[in-house]
């Protein structure tokens, strides 16, 4: 029970970490309708660069750590905001009115870009930092000594998710911004005659969902304790596959499925086999996808011919 | 350049704009490379992480964007707005279509000349088997994307199941390679019926990213199932092909020795290169008889209009299942030659990066059309030979690449899509009327 409940723990963080990636997916579909192949490595240049503004604030003797924190996290979100920015502007505006496959097969060109272009700049090998956040909370301690734990660094995990959730439901739902993004999903043609601009409002949410990876590239370092260069493409898919659970479209939705696809992997590597938690979760995808292709919240697609 | 210097002027931005867009994105490119280019972090034999700043490589880049912003707004401007209509005359046009008519045959002849005319160069006979291989992965995925209209980003999952058929029936069982190339194939296309079968609802974007995690799953698999598979070792000592029961080595009943002519390694590599260069004609040959069954027809249908298909009778079930065991089926031949070739096949060589090159050639060959798959494989692989020294830059080239190619030609170098039947003449259709995406 013990073990369960640590395990539990896990995968919640996990999950939340998902969670933030899937939502910059599940935004880009809702409003372009194409998947942002590239995002998942927008997730891991967020790393990259959490890492790097670490680094140099501990160098220039910096020694608080939540002030440490502050500063990475904003600096991280504000460049990685500026990623997805350029990458929409560069592969996916210009095809905006494209056959179906272009936007997709940009993306990916976009994904091995930014991929090889981290590991040009910094290196194939992985970037370990020490632990930065140590300690935390003992919640039960068993006969047979199993002790299950919540540290610090998950509480933060999960405390900045909940954070960053509500600040983004309330953009979504009380904003003007919020409400011309829901516009432009609904109808971009509408939209722009009614005076929204859209090419705005895409860009604009390419780079909330870029600065959401960011976030979630941050805790992923603070978290494992490692970035690499290759780690955004399976957290990618991750992502992806925790957008299409929870519905695409759906924010609530792209959340629960992170925290869902987190549970399940943590609890299949804890029970079955570490080796086959990727299958796990892409087997749960093509699942999914057969029996539940609109998610637990999404709305049908309507056929249109 | 058609337009009058006059109309130049008026279109013409100034100086200024020009100047101002560059300024931006070159300011933009100072965020964007200031840490990743302009910081390096490296761990050192302690573990602990260190860094240090590369200004000069940051300067460097920022300048180079600058530049290059110029540049584009300079070439935009000569080349004056998308959509230009250009005349050409009609004496160049004639010629420009009497060389295309010729560029398939001379292409033939030419690869058929190969071993003769290079028979010494060892590296160029090893790197046209390389570019057939993926002439021939090619045409087995085009039959998916280009014609039936399936994005499919696991293509590699076939190479794969037929590469480890033939390996694994091979070492095991001693079979030999004509008896399991049949079988590699069948258990390819058996592969492809079953991945077919749970997407057949799925369209686009989700086929595309469900073909992914299949493609993830067979190669996490081939990692992971050690007693069977050998895991990240791969398989070792796959048996060289013979032909038909001969083989080609230096003992007394190898193809030499039975000629009576010296031995020499060359001769299993012309080997190999004939049969790659079989397997891949049979590809297209196939291919091109298929278009013209009425399952070819229910395919290009299919890729124009899935609901029109459905409206007019077709089994779109079968039709689906059927290219993707057609193209798998292939690729299984591909990956028992690949297996062949190497004599030592790991799951390394059936990464998402093969699916992706695949897919750029055919896309980059214009989607069905024969001909483009051909040459883009060709300037792909001749291309990636170049930059052979400069491993990291490649996929970094080969990822700008296909974006730009996206946004200049989405239709491929060879962009035409000539329907292959016509109600009694051919009539010249306006694009805006077949461009898909509409459906």
């Amino acid at each position: 029970m013990d073990y369960f409940a640590q395990q539990l723990i896990n995968g919640l963080v996990l999950g939340s970490i998902y969670g933030l990636i899937a939502i910059g997916y599940t935004m880009v579909y809702g409003i372009v309708g194409m998947i942002n192949f590239a995002h998942g490595d927008i997730f891991m240049i967020g790393g990259f660069i959490a890492l790097i503004t670490f680094l140099i604030l501990v160098s220039f003797g910096l020694t608080a750590i939540p002030l440490i924190l502050l500063i990475v996290l904003l600096v991280s979100m504000a460049i990685t905001a500026l990623y997805g920015w350029t990458v929409e502007r560069i592969a996916y505006r210009p095809l905006r009115h494209s056959f179906r496959l272009a936007p997709m097969l940009s993306a990916i060109g976009m994904s091995f870009v930014l991929t090889n272009y981290s590991q040009v700049a910094q290196g194939a090998r992985v970037k370990p930092v020490p632990p930065i956040i140590t300690g935390g909370y003992t919640l039960h301690e068993s006969a047979g000594g199993f002790v299950v734990q919540l540290s610090n660094i998950q509480i933060i995990v999960v405390i900045t998710t909940i954070v960053l959730l509500a600040l983004f439901t309330w953009l979504v739902s009380s904003t003007r911004l919020g409400r011309d993004m829901r516009a432009c999903e609904q109808d971009q043609t509408m939209a722009s005659l009614l005076g929204v601009d859209v090419d705005r409002t895409i860009s604009m949410t390419f780079v909330i969902g870029a600065a959401l990876a960011a976030v979630a590239g941050m805790m992923y370092l603070l978290y494992y304790g490692l970035v690499d260069f290759f780690m955004g493409f399976v957290a990618g898919i991750k992502a992806f596959t925790a957008a299409v659970l929870g519905g695409i479209g759906s924010l609530p939705g792209a959340m629960l499925g992170g925290l869902l696809i987190g549970l399940i992997e943590t609890l299949w590597s804890a029970y079955f086999s570490v080796e086959y938690k990727d299958v796990a979760a892409f087997s749960i995808l093509i699942v999914v996808l057969i029996f539940l292709p609109t998610g637990l919240l999404g709305r049908p697609e309507v056929e249109k011919v | 350049m058609s337009a009058s210097p006059a109309a130049q002027t008026s279109r013409a931005p100034g100086a200024a704009f020009i100047f101002k867009k560059a300024l931006i994105s070159a300011l933009v490119a100072l965020v964007l490379f200031s840490l990743m280019i302009g910081v390096r972090t490296e761990a050192g034999s302690d573990g602990q992480l260190t860094y240090w700043t590369r200004f000069g490589d940051l300067a460097a880049m920022v300048a180079a964007v600058f530049g290059g912003s110029i540049l584009v707004e300079l070439l935009r401007q000569w080349w004056g707005p998308v959509g230009t209509v250009r005349v050409v005359p009609a004496s160049v046009q004639s010629t420009l279509s009497f060389a295309g008519r010729l560029v398939a045959p001379v292409l033939l002849v030419f690869t058929f000349l190969v071993p003769v005319l290079f028979y010494d160069e060892r590296y160029i006979l090893d790197l046209g088997i390389l570019v057939l291989t993926y002439v021939m992965l090619g045409w087995g995925l085009n039959v998916v994307v280009g014609l039936a209209g399936l994005l499919d980003l696991g293509y590699v999952a076939f190479y794969a199941v037929g590469a480890y058929s033939y390996a694994l029936l091979a070492t095991n069982f001693g079979l030999s390679f004509w008896v399991c190339l049949p079988l590699a194939g069948i258990l390819a296309a058996f592969w492809g019926v079953l991945l077919g079968f749970p997407v057949l609802r799925l369209r686009g974007d989700y086929l595309a990213i469900v073909t992914l995690a299949f493609g993830e799953i067979i190669r996490l698999v081939i990692i992971n199932w050690q007693s069977l598979t050998g895991g990240p070792n791969g398989v070792t000592g796959i048996p060289r092909p013979t032909l038909f029961g001969i083989p080609l080595t230096p003992g007394d009943d190898g193809l030499a020795a039975m000629l009576g002519i010296e031995f020499s390694t060359t001769h299993r590599i012309v080997f190999l290169f004939y049969l790659i260069l079989a397997l891949a004609l049979l590809t297209n040959w196939v291919t091109i008889r298929l278009r013209r069954l009425p399952i070819g027809r229910a395919w290009e249908a299919l890729r124009e209009d899935e609901v029109a298909c459905r409206a007019l009778g077709i089994n779109t079930t079968t039709t689906k299942l059927t290219a993707f065991a057609t193209g798998a089926m292939f690729g299984g031949f591909a990956g028992a030659f690949f297996a062949t070739r190497q004599g030592f096949i790991s799951p390394e060589s059936f990464t998402f990066h093969e699916s992706a090159l695949v897919l750029a050639i055919v896309v980059l060959g214009g989607m069905g059309s024969q001909l483009g798959v051909a040459l883009a494989a060709l300037a792909m692989i001749g291309g990636f030979e170049l930059f052979r020294g400069l491993e990291q830059y490649r996929m970094l080239v080969f990822g700008m690449a296909m974006v730009l190619l996206m946004i200049w030609r989405p239709r491929g170098l060879i962009g035409h899509r000539a329907p292959t039947v016509f109600l009694k003449t051919n009539q010249a259709i306006s694009s805006d009327l077949v461009k898909e995406g509409h459906g």
